[in-house]
C-alpha cells in the first residue's frame, strides 16, 4: 500500500486529510451546495426587494455580496470537525504522531476549497444581479479570494473550540465575528472604492496581510483548541 | 531497569467522581495488561488517558523513560488505538478509509490483501463502510492495527460486536503481537484467553 517503513513526512497527514475530505465532499455534494445556495439566494433576493434602480443596486452591491459571503462561510463552519468528532476519527487523528497543526491546516484548506472557492467562483454571476460593471467584478473576486482564506482559517479555530458542544453554532459565530470584522470592512470597502474609481491597493494589501497573519497562527490555535475540546 | 511503559500514581476524576487514585503499573515487551471492571468503572477513561486524550488529575506516564507529556510524538508513533467508535468514515469504502490511515501512521509494509484476507473482509473492499455490519467494521479497525507496525496496542473492548471466530481471531492476533515483542493494554469484561505474561488491573 505504501512504501515500507518510510518515515512519514511532516505534511503526510495534511495531504491525507485533504484527499479524504475532498472525496467525502464529492460523495456528498449537498454539504458543499448549501452555503453556495444561501449566498445566491440572499444576493438574488436583495435586488428584488430594493427595486430596479441601477444606481442604488450598484451602491449596495459590494456590501450585500460581502455580507452574504461572510454569512455563507459562517453557516458552513460548524460542520468542519463535527463528523470527525462524532464518528471517532478525530480521536484517531489526535493519537497520530503527526503534528496536529498540520492536520488542522489540512481541514482549513479543504473547508476553503469546498466553501470559500465556490463562493469566489459564483460571485461574478451573482454580481450581475447588482448590475456590477465587469471591471469591478474582478476586484470583487480578488477580495473574496483573500477574505475567504482568512475566514476559513479563523473559522477552523472557532470550530475546533466549539466541537464538543451541542448546538455550538451561535457561540461559534460570536467567537469568530469580531475577528472576521476587519475582513468584511476592508473587503466590502475595497470593492466600493473600485466602483467609485478610487485607489484600492491599500485594501488589497490589508486583506493579503491579514490572510498571512491568520495563516501563521490559526493552525496552531486550532490544534490546541482540538486537544482541549475533545476530552 | 526501567520498564518500557510505566505509569506512576495516576489519578483521574470525572466530575466529582474519582475513577482511580494512585494507579501504578509497568509494562515490558511481550506483556499484556488487562483492565477489568464493571461498566462505568473507568476502563475507557483510563485507556483514553493513556492515549493522551484526557488530562490526568495527577501522575505521569513514561515511555522509554521519557514523560509522554514532553515526548508526545515519540509515544504516539509507538501506539495504535482501537477505540469503541471505529473512527472510520461511513461514506468511504474500506480501501479509501485505510488509505487515509496510511497517511497518519508508519506502515508495516505487510501485504495489504493478506491482512484483509486474514480478517475475512477482503470481499468488502469496494463497499462503503455504512454497508458493513458493526462486526465487520470492527474488523476494519483491526486492519488498521495490523497495517501499522507499532509496539503498543491500546484496545478498548475489542470483542464488542464480534462473532466467535472474530473473538478468537483477536486473541490470536494479540498473542502473535506479544510474541513479536509487542505490548498490549486491553480493556475487556469478557474472559480473555491469551497466554504469556498477563497483568491485571481491576478498576
Amino acid at each position: 500500500m505504501t512504501d515500507q517503513d518510510e518515515p512519514l513526512g511532516l505534511f503526510s497527514g495534511m495531504i491525507g486529510i485533504i484527499r479524504r475530505d475532498l472525496l467525502l465532499a464529492w460523495k456528498r455534494p449537498g454539504d458543499v451546495m448549501n452555503p453556495l445556495f444561501f449566498f445566491a439566494m440572499v444576493a438574488a433576493l436583495f435586488p428584488l426587494a430594493v427595486g430596479p434602480s441601477p444606481q442604488q443596486l450598484q451602491f449596495i452591491g459590494p456590501t450585500v455580496l460581502w455580507v452574504a459571503a461572510l454569512l455563507a462561510m459562517l453557516l458552513s463552519l460548524n460542520s468542519m470537525f463535527l463528523s470527525d468528532f462524532e464518528d471517532g476519527s478525530l480521536d484517531q487523528m489526535l493519537v497520530s504522531p503527526l503534528p496536529l497543526s498540520a492536520l488542522a491546516l489540512g481541514k482549513a484548506i479543504v473547508h476553503w476549497l469546498t466553501s470559500g472557492l465556490p463562493l469566489v467562483l459564483v460571485s461574478p454571476v451573482v454580481a450581475i444581479t447588482f448590475q456590477m460593471p465587469f471591471s469591478v467584478t474582478g476586484f470583487l473576486m480578488l477580495t473574496l479570494l483573500l477574505g475567504t482564506i482568512s475566514l476559513s482559517l479563523l473559522g477552523s479555530v472557532g470550530a475546533a473550540l466549539t466541537v464538543g458542544l451541542h448546538r455550538g453554532t451561535a457561540l461559534l459565530s460570536l467567537l469568530i465575528l469580531p475577528l472576521a470584522m476587519p475582513v468584511l470592512i476592508f473587503g466590502a470597502r475595497t470593492v466600493s472604492l473600485v466602483a467609485s474609481g478610487d485607489g484600492v491597493a491599500g485594501g488589497l494589501y490589508f486583506l493579503g496581510a491579514y490572510a498571512v497573519l491568520v495563516l501563521s497562527f490559526a493552525p496552531f490555535a486550532t490544534a490546541a483548541a482540538l486537544r482541549i475540546s475533545n476530552e | 531497569m526501567t520498564a518500557k511503559l510505566s505509569a506512576v500514581e495516576l489519578t483521574l476524576f470525572r466530575g466529582e467522581r474519582c475513577l482511580f487514585k494512585g494507579l501504578n503499573f509497568a509494562l515490558n515487551p511481550g506483556e499484556l495488561l488487562l483492565l477489568e471492571g464493571r461498566n462505568g468503572s473507568g476502563k475507557t477513561s483510563l485507556v483514553r488517558a493513556l492515549a493522551g486524550l484526557i488530562e490526568l488529575e495527577s501522575g505521569e506516564i513514561f515511555w522509554d523513560g521519557e514523560s509522554v507529556r514532553t515526548h508526545r510524538q515519540a509515544f504516539h508513533a509507538a501506539l495504535v488505538w482501537m477505540a469503541h467508535r471505529v473512527g472510520l468514515k461511513a461514506d468511504l469504502t474500506l480501501v479509501e478509509n485505510l488509505k487515509f490511515e496510511a497517511h497518519l501512521r508508519t506502515q508495516s509494509g505487510d501485504d495489504f490483501d493478506e491482512i484483509l484476507k486474514r480478517l475475512d473482509i477482503d470481499r468488502l473492499k469496494r463497499l462503503p463502510l455504512r454497508a458493513l455490519s458493526a462486526g465487520q467494521q470492527r474488523r476494519v479497525a483491526l486492519a488498521r492495527m495490523l497495517m501499522s507496525r507499532v509496539p503498543l496496542w491500546l484496545m478498548d473492548e475489542p470483542f464488542t460486536n464480534l462473532d466467535r471466530e472474530g473473538r478468537t481471531l483477536v486473541m490470536q492476533l494479540t498473542t502473535e503481537h506479544l510474541e513479536r515483542g509487542g505490548m498490549c493494554i486491553m480493556a475487556a469484561h469478557q474472559d480473555v484467553e491469551i497466554g504469556g505474561n498477563v497483568q491485571k488491573i481491576v478498576l
